[in-house]
């Protein structure tokens, strides 16, 4: 696969994410950014393959056992604080 | 190899889950499914990750997430939603962490120069650190050295130049010592350019960071070939970036003037002279009494005080007691995150029919009998519109001054973060109430 194929990839996403926030009422501003952040802690993924790839536990493989520990904290902690945040709007919708 | 080809699947589905996950976000009726959905993409694509890949290690793997979900749940539960702005701040910048530390584990293995990675752990590194001191700031923990606001122009450019260098040098010969002076460069760079932004400028910086978080995670993907870390990345990158657009856009700046403008000087020296009128909060309970309609502005100083339940008493004793019309105008800057304000009158049960912003109700000030501000200041400040000196100009604001009465809750008449005094306090129409913004409406309905 070459860097072409990616970029293009990359460049595509960046105009979705254009468009599915271009809508967003401003009362839902903070649970969208608390999900996106939580989101974002997909680089989990990264560190999970430079973990599984390591030569025994040197330091590539402690390093990449932070970043597991790291971005788990951010998607754990996102989630959980999100759905907190959602969990009010829903309550008055049903009022 | 099949196995990664489907592997290759999985990441494309969980990417799509993000997407409609983010989309789903945009309206109150589907929310709680976008959260669910983010929550199954990323649960799927861990999944698929640590069944496919040759994991020597599954013990060290699922010890360091098993602590870090225990934590991230525990403390995320305990956490006040006032104090949501800082701990977003502090995810984001652990987000920001992981990516650099993926990063250098993957030049742990091969030294060898790669731009992505580079950028990676340029943006991952500016990421982390700016969002730390974010996090400091918005808790309260730090005083700026004035040496520093001083001299950080110069202080910012020249780590500009390090990092440039730094990344060159490793272009020409890769070392692992010049990636970790890279690092900390970053780190340096970070901070210095958070580090003198603070007040309402702080909704745009977060969400700035977050943007960064993702731009991280997606040069990450392009070093490791990580479909789903391109496209996710790309769209938190991206999503974050118009957000904090926006945000510039509601208050009338640019991105260089947030990072590049001089230190604010307070200007309040000729104003103070000027008298400004004292309400008491008995007053206030006998003009909200006998009014029509009242709108009620809220500020960051609501957030510091924890007064939105005291807000939800004081509009519920009015619109059953005395039938008054109460809603609330929110700013799109108001308070120290994306939508902060919303999420704490959410918190307060206040029906968000009531909850309007600044395009829908800003027409509406002028039939209103009573503005109740509390706890906010620049976002009012008519000076904006009409004094081209002001360093507000030009900035959208709400047409508080139109109201027949205007109430102040403040603890002083100090300019606001901007520095720009607001002439609204010595408006013949406006009555100060000073205090805590929960006292004060706690008094207030104490005499209705």
């Amino acid at each position: 696969m070459t860097t072409t194929f990616l970029a293009s990839i990359f460049i595509l996403s960046c105009f979705i994410g254009y468009l599915i926030i271009e809508s967003v009422t401003p009362a839902l501003h903070s649970p969208l950014m608390s999900v996106s952040n939580a989101i974002s802690g997909i680089v989990i993924i990264g560190a999970l393959s430079t973990a599984a790839y390591a030569n025994g536990f040197n330091a590539e493989e402690i390093i990449s056992l932070l970043g597991v520990f790291f971005a788990s904290l951010n998607i754990f902690g996102g989630f959980v604080i999100s759905w907190r945040m959602l969990k009010l709007f829903k309550k008055r919708k049903q009022k | 190899m099949i196995i990664y080809q489907e592997l290759y699947i999985i990441y494309f589905i969980s990417a799509l889950l993000f997407m409609i996950s983010i989309k789903s976000l945009s309206s109150p009726q589907t929310a709680i499914l976008g959260n669910n959905l983010g929550i199954s993409g990323m649960t799927l694509s861990v999944l698929a990750t640590l069944l496919v890949l040759p994991t020597r290690n599954d013990f060290g793997i699922l010890t360091a997430g098993g602590v870090a979900a225990f934590l991230g749940i525990l403390w995320a539960n305990k956490i006040k939603m006032t104090n949501l702005p800082q701990m977003i701040a502090l995810l984001n910048g652990l987000g920001g962490l992981a990516s650099v530390l993926v990063a250098s584990a993957e030049l742990e293995r091969y030294t060898i120069y790669s731009a992505d990675l580079v950028i990676g752990i340029i943006v991952g590194s500016i990421a982390f650190s700016g969002s730390m001191i974010a996090f400091l700031k918005l808790s309260n923990k730090l005083n700026i050295f004035a040496f520093f606001i001083r001299t950080r122009h110069i202080i910012n450019t020249c780590l500009a130049l390090a990092i440039l260098i730094l990344s060159i040098e490793f272009a020409l010969k890769a070392n692992l010592f010049t990636a970790y002076f890279l690092i900390l460069a970053c780190f340096a760079f970070g901070i210095g350019i958070t580090i003198s932004i603070g007040g309402a400028d702080m909704p745009i910086v977060i969400s700035l960071l977050n943007s960064l978080s993702g731009f991280a995670a997606s040069a990450i993907g392009f070093s490791l070939v990580n479909i789903v870390l391109i496209i996710t990345g790309a769209i938190v990158g991206t999503s974050g970036l118009l957000l904090a657009r926006k945000m510039t856009q509601a208050m009338n700046r640019s991105f260089l003037q947030l990072f590049f403008s001089n230190e604010k000087e307070t200007i309040q020296n000729q104003t103070n002279e000027q008298y400004a009128k004292t309400g008491s909060p008995e007053d206030a309970a006998f003009l909200m009494q006998n009014a029509n309609s009242i709108i009620i502005v809220p500020g960051y100083g609501m957030a510091v005080a924890g007064a939105q339940y005291a807000l939800y008493n004081l509009m519920n004793l009015l619109e059953t007691k005395y039938h008054v019309k109460v809603r609330f105008a929110i700013h799109p800057v108001a308070g120290r995150m994306p939508g902060h304000m919303n999420v704490l009158l959410a918190e307060a049960k206040i029906d968000y029919n009531k909850i309007l912003s600044l395009d829908e109700i800003n027409a509406d000030f002028e039939n209103t009998d009573i503005a109740y501000v509390i706890g906010a200041n620049d976002i009012t400040n008519p000076a904006a519109k009409s004094d081209s000196s002001s360093p507000l100009f030009g900035m959208p604001v709400l047409d508080v001054y139109k109201a027949k009465t205007v109430f102040f809750v403040k603890r002083s008449l100090n300019a606001g973060y901007s520095g720009a005094q607001n002439p609204l306090f010595f408006a013949d129409n406006t009555l100060m109430l000073y205090g805590d913004a929960k006292d004060v409406t706690n008094e207030i309905i104490s005499y209705l």
